[in-house]
This record gives structure tokens, sequence and C-alpha cells, in this order.
């Protein structure tokens, strides 16, 4: 038995086989499932100081990880003490929070729930119910917020049971038509029959603070800073919701809700309770989303609709995709990535050196260091400085409309990219169209041409950011969203840290 | 014979107006190895799904060890003892060799989810214990599954030992009936041979009563104390492997007219 197994679908590599056991009788004979592993592991392994960089990390233990991140997280309120880096790091850890729990319920339970943000809403009400002026009710936040916790759960079971089976399509129309309910819900809650539930489109407000140990933490400080400790509680939060997680999916629930994602029917018949385990990870997402609330209610000291609605949706979903849907460290790595990228989107010039910064090494990505490359970008230069001396000699308004702020790029782009002072109205809608209708027909050129029209393309897409998209802040966001998933469809369908997967062999 | 362990009381299936089975009775004893054999289309496979709660019969009950499993869901018929592999594998194929038996474990485990997030001393003894199962059963299979595969992904198996992590998947639920779907097919002579060897080793180290559903006539003979043939979802033949072989009506489902040749 020690020789060769002669399986029926290894007669293909039995010239390799032999060959690898020809090199000397104490060689271990290679079977078709050994080739197999060991190529996967050759493909995805690097060689270099970069694979031994890597094969290092590899070593390093999750927890190791965890808190050096948590450490350096902590750090961020003591390197800058502006109120404005404080409150987008606590509502960063805030979407860490949310990523993790709609990776149980997506990446998990392998269920496509877009009613997500509703439970996250029904939290944030529900802590403003039990401890706000409302209703006269201040019960403290070590009583109210285990009880959020499971009115979210039992909300999440609640929604995920009349669709008994759960399969795909049915669930995701029945949350995304419960989320919807919510938003209508809320926002007419002022009078439900005749009594004022929700506050309407005011919403609510004078929410209690967190109280912990009959102390309680203001929200901002003197000088109407926010105050960071909330943050530290979230991060604490997080931390504690991280290895609860890890340790579930460790557990023969997380192997079950795995096994169920690859093969529900194996699942069942194997003994796994497959609609059962499925609701509980979608009571488990509602649960961490309906946690989440809680803070976010305690901070601002008030509650509003508008705060749950598709916008964030998609963003978490986003998150979850980009960092690699299953795993927890990615999606963590997503929301940060995503979490900074749509603070640094809010800023003109930051969002511009991303801009550039985005082209420059996607440019460089697709053509490493080759002709080609000098070539695009030589041409590009050139290009656009001969179109900005051409429209700027037949009328200087045409090239005058530039606002951007100091800075390098800010510079270089008025030199460059034509930006007249008045925008016509087609301008916008055409230039646009017709960026994403030659970025299409670029995927169907090759060689020399696809160069060719590289260049033009790059131009446009400049002059469209700088004509259009920044003027617009808030889509531009989400196109750029959309991009990223496009790419990461494109490129990196697992996302950043997911498991390569094999569907079929 | 002894004591029944299964039993099919008048078991009829029908797909909208296709009756794929009909009217069947069938009874597998304890300790028993049972064949059944029929030509493609018989309604082999759709016996089982039946038998696992896959589908539910349109007509007639099932009786497992003396109660009634009709109208359970499959999980349910797998506690009470019921395993099963699938003629076209369906192995979770992105977790590891060991994770997939682990997995099936999952029936007779009690660890809940707040006790794992503690990890207390009980649901870590329970994991060892589900570990250590795992591994006795890939042992079984010898040489075939070894050690180092075992944390390899299983789709770096081969067809071969696909089928093979199958059958140590369904025995990690601790079934008493085991029902093995075509467990030779896309297997060369050599290992059809150690198979047919397996099943009967399934009975006596395993203790499992098995009923197999098998296209290889060396492998009915082999291990089969009885056989049945199907056609068209009704009972045509029961009996010793030669009385079936011999008989009449199997004759003609395979072949038409003419001998029945043995592969
Ligand atoms: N879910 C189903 N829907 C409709 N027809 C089915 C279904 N499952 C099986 N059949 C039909 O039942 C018959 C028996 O199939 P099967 O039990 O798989 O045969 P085999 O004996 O080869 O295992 C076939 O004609 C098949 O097409
Ligand atoms: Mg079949």
């Amino acid at each position: 038995m020690s020789g060769g197994y002669d399986d029926e679908l290894s007669r293909p590599l039995e010239g390799a086989l032999e060959a690898s056991t020809s090199e000397g009788p104490t060689s271990p004979a290679v079977g078709r499932d050994e080739w197999v592993a060991r190529h996967g592991d050759n493909r995805t392994r690097r060689g270099g100081l970069l694979g031994t960089v890597e094969a290092r990390l590899r070593v390093v233990p999750w927890w190791a990880w965890l808190a050096t991140f948590v450490a350096l997280f902590c750090l961020l309120p003591v390197a800058s003490d502006s109120g404005y880096v404080r409150r987008v790091a606590f509502d960063i850890a805030i979407y860490m929070l949310l990523a993790l729990g709609l990776n149980v319920v997506v990446g998990w339970g392998g269920l496509l729930d877009l009613g997500y943000i509703a439970f996250f809403g029904i939290g944030a009400y529900a802590y403003a119910f039990l401890s706000s002026d409302h209703y006269g009710i201040h019960l403290p936040s070590f009583v109210s917020i285990p009880l959020v916790v499971v009115i979210g759960a039992t909300t999440g079971f609640l929604v995920g049971l009349p669709s008994r089976r759960l399969t795909g399509d049915y669930l995701a129309i029945v949350t995304l038509f419960f989320l919807l309910l919510f938003l209508t819900v809320t926002t007419n809650g002022d009078d439900l029959f005749g009594h004022n539930v929700t506050g309407g489109a005011n919403g609510l407000l004078n929410a209690d603070p967190l109280s912990l140990f009959g102390h309680e933490l203001p929200p901002t400080l003197e000088g109407g800073l926010f105050n960071p400790a909330y943050m530290y509680v979230v991060l604490a939060v997080f931390v504690v919701v991280y290895v609860a997680l890890r340790f579930v999916n460790l557990s023969r629930t997380g192997r079950a809700w795995r096994s169920l994602r690859e093969d529900p029917l194996a699942a069942e018949v194997m003994g796994m309770p497959v609609n059962s385990l499925k609701l509980m990870s979608f009571a488990f997402g509602a649960a961490i989303a309906a946690l989440s609330g809680t803070f976010v209610t305690m901070l601002s000291a008030s509650v509003f609709p508008l705060s749950f609605s598709f916008p964030l949706l998609i963003i978490i979903y986003t998150m979850v995709i980009l960092g690699g849907s299953g795993s927890q460290p990615g999606v963590v790595l997503g929301a940060v990535l995503i979490g900074t990228l749509l603070e640094l989107l809010r800023d003109p010039g930051d969002s511009r050196v991303l801009f550039y910064a985005a082209i420059v090494l996607g440019v460089l990505g697709a053509f490493r260091f080759s002709v080609k490359l000098a070539v695009v970008v030589a041409g590009t230069f050139v290009f656009g400085f001969v179109a900005h001396s051409i429209a700027g000699a037949s009328d200087n308004a045409w090239v005058n409309g530039s606002g951007g702020e100091g800075g390098g790029v800010a510079d270089f782009a008025a030199n460059w990219v034509i930006v007249p002072v008045h925008v016509a109205a087609w301008v916008a809608p055409v230039s646009y169209v017709s960026l994403v209708a030659l970025a299409l027909v670029l995927t169907l050129l090759h060689g020399w041409a696809r160069i060719a029209l590289l260049i033009p393309v790059l131009y446009l897409a400049a002059f469209v950011w700088e004509n259009v998209m920044i003027a617009q802040p808030e889509p531009t966001r989400y196109i750029i969203l959309g991009v990223i998933l496009i790419a990461l469809m494109i490129f990196r369908p697992t996302g950043l840290l997911g498991e390569k997967r094999v569907e079929i062999i | 014979m002894a004591e029944k362990l299964l039993e099919l009381q008048g078991i009829s299936m029908a797909f909208g107006g296709l009756k794929c089975i009909q009217a069947l009775d069938l009874d597998v004893g304890e300790g028993e190895i049972v064949s059944v054999i029929g030509p493609n289309g018989a309604g082999k496979t759709t016996l089982f799904n039946l038998i696992t709660g896959v589908y539910q019969p349109t007509g007639g009950d099932i009786v497992f060890a003396g109660k009634s499993i009709t109208g359970l869901e499959p999980h349910q018929i797998t506690r009470r003892g019921i395993a099963r592999t699938f003629q076209t594998l369906r192995l979770f194929l992105n977790m590891s060799v060991r994770e997939n038996v682990m997995a099936a474990a999952y029936g007779h485990t009690k660890a809940g989810v707040f006790r794992s997030m503690l990890r207390t001393p009980g649901m870590r003894r329970e994991e060892q214990e589900i570990r250590e199962l795992a591994e006795k059963r890939l042992a079984f299979f010898g040489d075939r599954l070894m050690g180092y595969r075992w944390d390899q992904p299983a789709y770096s198996l081969s067809y071969a030992n696909r089928r093979r992590l199958e059958i140590a998947r369904a025995t990690a639920t601790n079934p008493r009936l085991l029902l093995l779907d075509e467990p030779a097919a896309g297997m060369n002579p050599k290992e059809t041979q150690e198979i047919t060897d397996l099943i009967s080793l399934l009975r006596t180290e395993g203790g499992y009563t098995i009923l197999v559903i098998e296209h290889d006539m060396h492998v009915v003979e082999g291990i089969s104390d009885r056989v049945i043939a199907l056609n068209h979802g009704i009972k045509i033949a029961e009996g010793s492997f030669d009385e079936v072989a011999t008989s009449p009506q199997v004759v003609e489902a395979y072949l038409g007219t003419g001998g029945m040749a043995k592969k």
C-alpha cells in the first residue's frame, strides 16, 4: 500500500508520480491528494523576502494580532486630541461591531439579511425607551444594555421565523421589508394610534449616558469635546464580542454553520438542524447590531430614524465583503478601511489625493515596471498638458474653474485638468457616461490599442473627478464603494482576508 | 432473521404524475447487510431519500427500531440512528477532512453556544472527544486516509477518497443503520475489492446494520445477506444473491432478454 495510489483519477499524473518516486528510494510516494494540496500551497506561498515575512506573520497567534490592533486603536485619542478624530474613531469602532455581527449572519450563516440595520435601530430606540425622559424610565445601563440585547435577539428570531425555510431570496425580501417597516414606523411613530412612541422624524432626545458602577460618563467633556471614554467602552465590548464569536466559530456550532453554508442538505442529513442553526445566526447578528445601537444613542443622547437607512446598510455590507465574508479579522479590517476611506472622501483635498494615488497604483499594478508603464505615464502627462494649453489658449475661462485648495496635488491638477469656470449642465452626465462606456470598450481591446485608448480614458477620469465628483461628495462616496465592490469581484472575490474557496472540482 | 431494525410498510412516492416508488415493503434486520439493485432510474436513491426524510412519502409508513419515523425531519432521523452517504458526493469541500467528520458529531453532542463562548471545561472535554471520535472514524480507512491528510481541505481528495470520507462522516453520527449509495462507483477493481472488504468490516467491527445500493455485482455478491431488486419503483425480486441474480424478472429488467451477465 505504500506504493503510488492507483486511483482512477490519478492516471494522468502517473508520469509525474514516477518521476518523483524515482528520485530516491526513500522519498515518499506522492499520491494525487498530496499533489493537489501541495500545488495549492505552493501557489499561495510567495518566495523571497516577502514570503519569509508572510511565513513569520502566519505564526503570530490570533490574540497577539487582536491585542496589537486594539492597543493601536486605543492610542488614537491619545495621539490626537482633535474631537473629530475621536468621533471618527468611535464611529469606526461601532462599524467594527456591526461588521462582526453581520459576518455571523452573512459569513457564517450564509443568509442574505437586508434588514440588518433595522436591528441596529431597534437597539438604539430600545435603549432610548428604557433609559430616557421619553417614558420617564431610567434603567441603569447594566440593566438596559442586556435587555436591549435580548430584545434585539428576540426580534431577529421573530423576523427570521416566518420565512420558514429561510432560503436566500425569500429572506432577503422579508428582511428588506422589515427595514422599510422599521423606517416607516419610526418616522411616523409620533402618532401611533394617538400615542407618541418614537418621536417621529424629530427622534427621541435626552437619553441617559452610560452609567458604570453608579458613575455617569458624560458624552461630552468641558469645551464640548467628545468623551473618548465611550470609544474605549465600545472597543472593550468589541474585544469581548470578537473573542466570544471566535470561540463559537471553533465549536460544534461554528462547524455546523460552516457545513450548512457548504451544503445545507448534507448538513441536515448529517444531523444538524439547519433551520434552527440559521435562525440562531440570524438572532446573533441582530443581538450584536442592537448592542451597537445602545452606544450610539448614549453618545448622542438622542436617536433619529434617518441614522438607520439604506446607505448605512450598503456601507456595512461593503465592509464585510471587502474584508472577506466569513473571516473575523477580515471584516474588522474592512470596517477600518471603509470607515477611514469614507471619512477621507468627505474632504475634497484628501479625496483628491486618494483619487490620484488610486490611479497611479492601479496603473502601476497593471503594467509593473515596463516600457508600457513609461508610455502610459508619459502619454497621459503630455496628453493632459497639451489639452490644457489648447483649451487655455482658446479661452481662459475654460481652465480657470479649479477651486482646489492648496497642496501639490491640487496645484498639479489645476495645471493639468481642464476645469471650466462654468460647467454646462450637460457636461456632467455626458462625460460620466462616456467614461463608463470607454472603460467598457477598454476591456475589449488588447495590446497597444488598449494603451492608446487608456491615455484619454485616464484623462477623462481625472476630468470627471475634478468637474463632477469633487463637487458632489455624497454620491461620490457611494460611487467609489461601487467601484471597490466591482474591482473586488474581478480581482479578489473572496475579499482581502477571505479564505480561498473551491466550488466544485 | 434477527429483529427488524428498519421496516418500510407500503411506501409510495410520486413526483407529480411520476410514480417513483409504489407500495414498497422492505425490511432490514438488525446486523444484516442488504443490497438494493436495479437499473438506473429504478428509484433506489429515492428510497434512501425517503428513509432519511429528505422526501416525505406520499403513502405508507417507515418504522425504525420499533418507532415510526415518517414525517420527521432529516436531522431528527439521523439522531435516531440512520446515516447515509450520497451517490453524488456531498462533502463539505472547503472544510478540512477532519472537520468534515467532526461536523457530523453535532447530533449526539451537547455544548451550547454560551458554553462554547466561555469555553467551559465540559465543552472543551466534549470537543476533545469529538476530535478523537473523528480520528477513530478516519483511522478505520487505514493508509487510504492517513493522518497527514486530515488537515487538508476535502476538495484536495481524490474521487475514491471522497467516497471513503463520505462513509467516515456518516459513521461519525454514531448510527445503527448505515445507508450506502453506490459506494464503489468510480473505483477501480482493486479499490472495489477494498470497499467490499470494508463493508463487511463495518458490520463486524463497527456493529452497523447496512443497506447498500450497488451496481457492481461482485460487490453485491461479496457482501449481501440478502438482495432486493427494484424496477420502476416496484420490488421485483428478493432473496439470496443467487436467487435474485437468476430471477427471470431481474434478468429481464437489466437486459430485456437473455442471461444476466456478470460484470
Ligand atoms: N426530486 C425529484 N423530482 C422529480 N423526479 C425525481 C426526483 N428525484 C428522482 N426523480 C425521478 O425518480 C426516478 C428514480 O430516480 P432515482 O431514485 O435517483 O433512481 P436510481 O435508482 O438510479 O437511484 C427517476 O426517474 C428520477 O428522474
Ligand atoms: Mg441512484
